[in-house]
């Protein structure tokens, strides 16, 4: 399609700010979005991990007991309870932000927002409870 | 000095200015096109419009009937061929504005929604929530998006039009980017610069709103129509002159004094009814809602504020779910600029400078009598609004007009020859002036701005709500020692690049020639009628002045003005009656 | 002798400056006053070189979008009591170039914009004379929010995608093309996602979710930009189907 003509300026010289390598540090919110995203690392080392456990897991007792002993490792312990509060906060930022992106409506009104979040704060605690009554049962 | 050439320029792009390059593209596909404004097309004035645009629409509504509410309104100064042509065109217009995006509110059945609105017998106002305005000015800009004919100068200051062989051939600009100073040349230019209302102190209108085309049509030799005409509107904040809608008052709002009395009782209009009553009380029309201020401001029942008299607005018993569907932007304004929340306290309102009714005097075509030059909008005086405009009919006047002046203009270019030699002299010579006396502008001693506030307050003191012979030619006296001063500003800045100083002294140049021939019209019209009040003479006249007052700039720069009857067919003047026991509005 | 606040401002001038540098002003602290208000005393009793756009000082026009004390802000609804006793630090919108003094070129977002097909698009028409578009108002409210964006682009300098990568097409200008492909008269949306759904269209949008908290209209850009990815994706799978889908 054709592109209308536009009346192009001279123009004279403009000043562009360059941004700082460091412009996540200058305000509290691009701080927070940005450690949101690098949550995703500790997401991923999650699944890594249960690999990794898995593995353990079936190449039989001996295996995952040496494993367990690794687990009680200070740099185990350190990485994994840091990431474990990097997790929380990956799913408390998600959860809340899941309204905005799906948009539901029921009966021609729009779902409210902590109906959204809540459905999934929901699942997540049901998820979590069912989980731990396998776990602690035995 | 750099010249671009296209067949039709429009100085301004608002609302009409919009409409009418649409109209350009569609007529001709082969013109091209100049959109020339000192804004950006978005920030034009147009988009602060809230009440709504009226068109006949119900089955019980007539052409007629929008038509008769529309001459009486304007107290029978209205060209009555004129105005049969806007109510027929009006909804056909504002149908196509639906059919290009604009959300206009519905009923819940789907169907275009219409409420009522001060001066309207008949609910005919077309309404998109209480931004109006707002929503056709963004439908139209980005409709015009799609035009490849279409260019855009924008940010671009038009400083005079360029004249020749008795036609309008072109204008010089400042192009505010780069300080560079342009001549586009055209065969046809459409004035579409809206009003004038910085003339005043208190005015609903912005910054940019300093009658440029009316200045620029003068000193070209075109004339100017019913300049004396200025609509106040009984309702804006004191300090910002914010407009507070007329909507507010068809909803149920109640104006109260400061003893808490609906006062409008007292000035027939009516008697204070439970639901609002269509042109009765607080919907009656603007011009007498403004004199019933100013009567009791100087019976002494007007409150008082750090910015002069107000009044209250009440809109508490409407409740907040009402306030929050149909006047949000009302709600959200009285916070935002006077901490006020409108559900909880009364709403500090005042008469404020609104609407010009008068300008560039035009056919029903938009062409004025200078061969070249259109008009349309606020800009121009055709006349429909006559001497008291009927709220929600400016925003049709420029969707219809803006088409017919951008039809006309069309077939016009479409017959010229290009530009002559001899306009690109005079773009020369323009250029010198503006270096000369602006740009490398030394010395002087007065600021500015304090020039402005003089004239602004000269002119709410002479040509006001209310005026008189003695008031006016002081004012007149008193604007030409400003026009002697005028050229004696400082300017500080020196800069090429975005030069708001300069333009600020061209503008207030402008306003200087407007306010001029806004007070040598009302000194001479020696009637009262619609807007224009005359303590001295208080009656209407229509023996003398059933007629419109044209203005126009002789060669040593004085005005002259002089009479053109009003076009009247099917409705011979009447008295102008409020308060009749007109069928109540229909519950909502 | 009435109260005073300081503004720090920012000036540049191309002809003189390499770059941008402060100047102090004083202007008075008044109740009802906003930082436009203070801007205009400086230009026309202190200094008329100082240079800012303003229109209708109603939050409408969406002219006067300026950084104030490190955040977007529209000027005409900023009070200066907020920043009492100050200074209040006044700079040109972020992520611009600038041009002179606060005010910045915004040619790039009038380009994005024309780019996204911000109008009704029709494959057929109907005949004037069959009247309007039906469109109910639960259909209205589903575009309704993102008609409201009054191009003033604090969103742009919120957002630091748009600031790091120019190329991205930004949140007013997805908004503004969400709000036609919700619009229950518009068939064009095909069209749009095409332009869109590419790295500098929605996919550039990390949903940092600052636009939509600057926003002074509520438009919510960000949840535009997120319902139109949730759109873009399924539409993609939906390609996989046989034919027969939606086009």
């Amino acid at each position: 399609m054709n592109e209308p003509s536009r009346h192009t300026t001279f123009h004279p010289r403009w000043y562009r700010e360059r941004m700082s390598t460091y412009w996540w540090l200058w305000r509290w919110k691009y701080l927070r979005f940005v450690l949101r995203e690098m949550s995703s690392v500790c997401v991923a080392w999650f699944v890594i991990f249960t690999m990794m456990q898995v593995r353990a897991l079936l190449r039989g007792q001996a295996d995952y007991a040496v494993f367990q002993e690794w687990l009680r490792s200070p740099l185990l312990l350190v990485l994994n309870t840091v990431s474990f509060f990097f997790v929380l906060y990956h799913a408390i930022t998600w959860f809340n932000l899941a309204p905005t992106a799906m948009v539901l409506r029921l009966g021609g009104k729009r779902v409210p927002d902590f109906a959204i979040a809540g459905a999934n704060y929901a699942a997540w605690i049901f998820a979590t409870a069912v989980v731990a009554w396998f776990i602690l049962r035995g | 000095m750099e010249i671009t050439s296209h067949d039709v320029l429009l100085v301004g792009g608002g609302g009409a200015g919009l409409r009418a390059a649409i109209a350009v593209a569609e007529t001709n596909p082969k013109l091209s096109v100049a959109v020339v404004s000192k804004v950006y097309p978005m920030r034009s004035h147009t988009v602060s419009a809230e009440g709504g645009a009226a068109g006949v629409a119900r089955p019980d509504d007539s052409l007629d009937e929008h038509a008769y509410d529309t001459i009486s309104g304007g107290d029978w100064l209205c060209d009555q061929d004129a105005v049969e042509a806007f109510v027929k065109e009006a909804p056909e217009e504002l149908l196509r504005l639906e059919r290009w995006g604009c959300p206009w509110s519905r009923e819940p059945d789907g169907h275009i929604a219409v409420r009522s609105f001060g001066g309207m017998k008949k609910q005919r106002t077309w309404f998109a929530a209480d931004k109006t305005g707002f929503h056709m000015l963004h439908t139209l800009f980005q409709t015009s998006l799609q035009y490849p004919a279409v260019t855009r100068y924008d940010e671009s200051f038009v400083t005079r039009l360029l004249v020749d062989e008795g036609r309008v051939q072109g204008v010089v600009a400042i192009e505010l980017m780069s300080g560079k100073i342009q001549a586009i040349t055209a065969r046809a230019v459409i004035l579409c610069t809206g009003g004038c209302g910085r003339v005043f102190p208190f005015t609903t209108n912005a910054n940019i709103k300093n009658g440029d085309g009316m200045a620029l049509a003068l000193r070209a030799g075109a004339t100017l129509k019913d300049m004396e005409f200025i609509q106040y509107h009984p309702t804006g904040l004191p300090f910002t002159g914010i407009l507070i809608t007329e909507a507010t008052r068809s909803e149920g709002g109640y104006l109260l004094n400061k003893d808490g009395y609906r006062y409008l009782q007292d000035y027939n209009l009516g008697t204070p009814q439970p639901q609002p009553v269509l042109r009765s009380m607080e919907l009656g029309p603007r011009d007498r809602l403004s004199q019933a201020f100013v009567q009791e401001m100087e019976k002494g029942r007007t409150l008082k504020g750090p910015y002069g008299d107000y009044v209250h607005l009440d809109l508490r018993h409407l409740g907040e779910k009402l306030i929050n569907t149909k006047l949000p932007f009302v709600r959200e304004l009285c916070l935002k600029y006077e901490n006020i929340d409108p559900v909880k306290e009364m709403i500090p309102v005042r008469p404020v400078a609104h609407y010009m009714m008068g300008g560039v005097s035009t056919d029903i075509h938009g062409a004025t009598p200078l061969k070249g030059l259109y008009a349309a909008g606020e800009v121009a005086c055709v006349s429909i609004n006559g001497a008291n405009r009927l709220g929600s009919n400016s925003l049709p006047e420029l969707l219809v007009f803006g088409a017919r002046a951008g039809k006309a203009a069309a077939q016009f270019a479409s017959e010229q020859p290009g530009p002559t030699g001899a306009v690109l002299a005079q773009a020369r010579d323009e250029q010198g002036r503006l270096v000369q006396q602006f740009l490398n502008k030394t010395g002087g001693k007065e600021r500015l701005a304090t020039i402005r506030e003089e004239m602004q307050k000269t002119m709410e003191k002479c040509a006001g709500i209310y005026r008189n012979g003695s008031s006016l030619a002081a004012g007149a006296q008193r604007l030409h020692e400003l026009q002697d001063r005028y050229p004696n500003i400082a300017l500080d800045d020196r800069s090429l690049t975005f030069n708001t100083e300069r333009t600020a002294a061209l503008e207030l140049g402008f306003m200087l020639d407007v306010a001029e021939s806004m007070v040598q019209c009302a000194l001479h019209r020696t009637e009262s009628r619609g807007a224009h009040q005359r303590t001295d003479f208080p009656k209407r006249d229509d023996v003398k002045f059933l007629a419109h007052s044209i203005v126009s700039r002789n060669a040593e720069g004085s005005s002259r003005v002089e009479y053109l009857p009003v076009k009247i067919t099917r409705w011979p003047p009447g008295e102008r009656v409020y308060g009749q026991p007109a069928q109540p509005a229909p519950t909502r | 002798m009435a109260e005073m606040i300081q503004l720090e401002v920012a000036r540049y001038s191309p002809e003189k400056d390499a770059e941008p540098s402060f100047q102090t002003y004083e202007a008075p602290l008044r109740k009802d006053w906003v930082v436009l208000d203070a801007l205009n005393h400086i230009k026309d009793q202190v200094d008329g070189s100082l240079t800012f756009r303003w229109s209708c000082r109603m939050g409408i026009c969406g002219s006067c979008g300026m950084t104030v004390n490190g955040e977007p802000k529209l000027t005409c609804a900023t009070f200066l009591t907020d920043y009492a006793p100050g200074p209040v630090r006044v700079e040109p919108l972020k992520n611009f170039p600038v041009v002179r003094d606060l005010v910045v070129e915004i040619t790039d977002f009038l380009e994005k914009l024309q780019k996204v097909k911000p109008w009704l698009i029709r494959k057929d028409d109907k005949p004037m004379s069959e009247g309007e578009f039906l469109q109910t108002p639960e259909e209205m409210d589903r575009y309704k929010q993102f008609s409201m964006c009054i191009n003033c682009l604090l969103c742009y300098a919120a957002c630091p995608v748009y600031g790091l990568d120019p190329l991205f097409s930004g949140p007013a200008a997805i908004a503004l093309a969400q709000r036609y492909n919700m619009d229950s008269r518009d068939q064009g949306a095909g069209e749009r996602l095409d332009l869109l759904s590419q790295s500098e269209g929605i996919w550039g949008c990390t949903f940092v979710g600052e636009c939509t908290e600057v926003c002074p209209k509520h438009v919510d850009p960000a949840g535009a930009i997120q319902q139109y990815k949730l759109t873009a994706a399924m539409e993609w799978f939906k390609s996989f189907l046989p034919p027969g889908g939606n086009p």
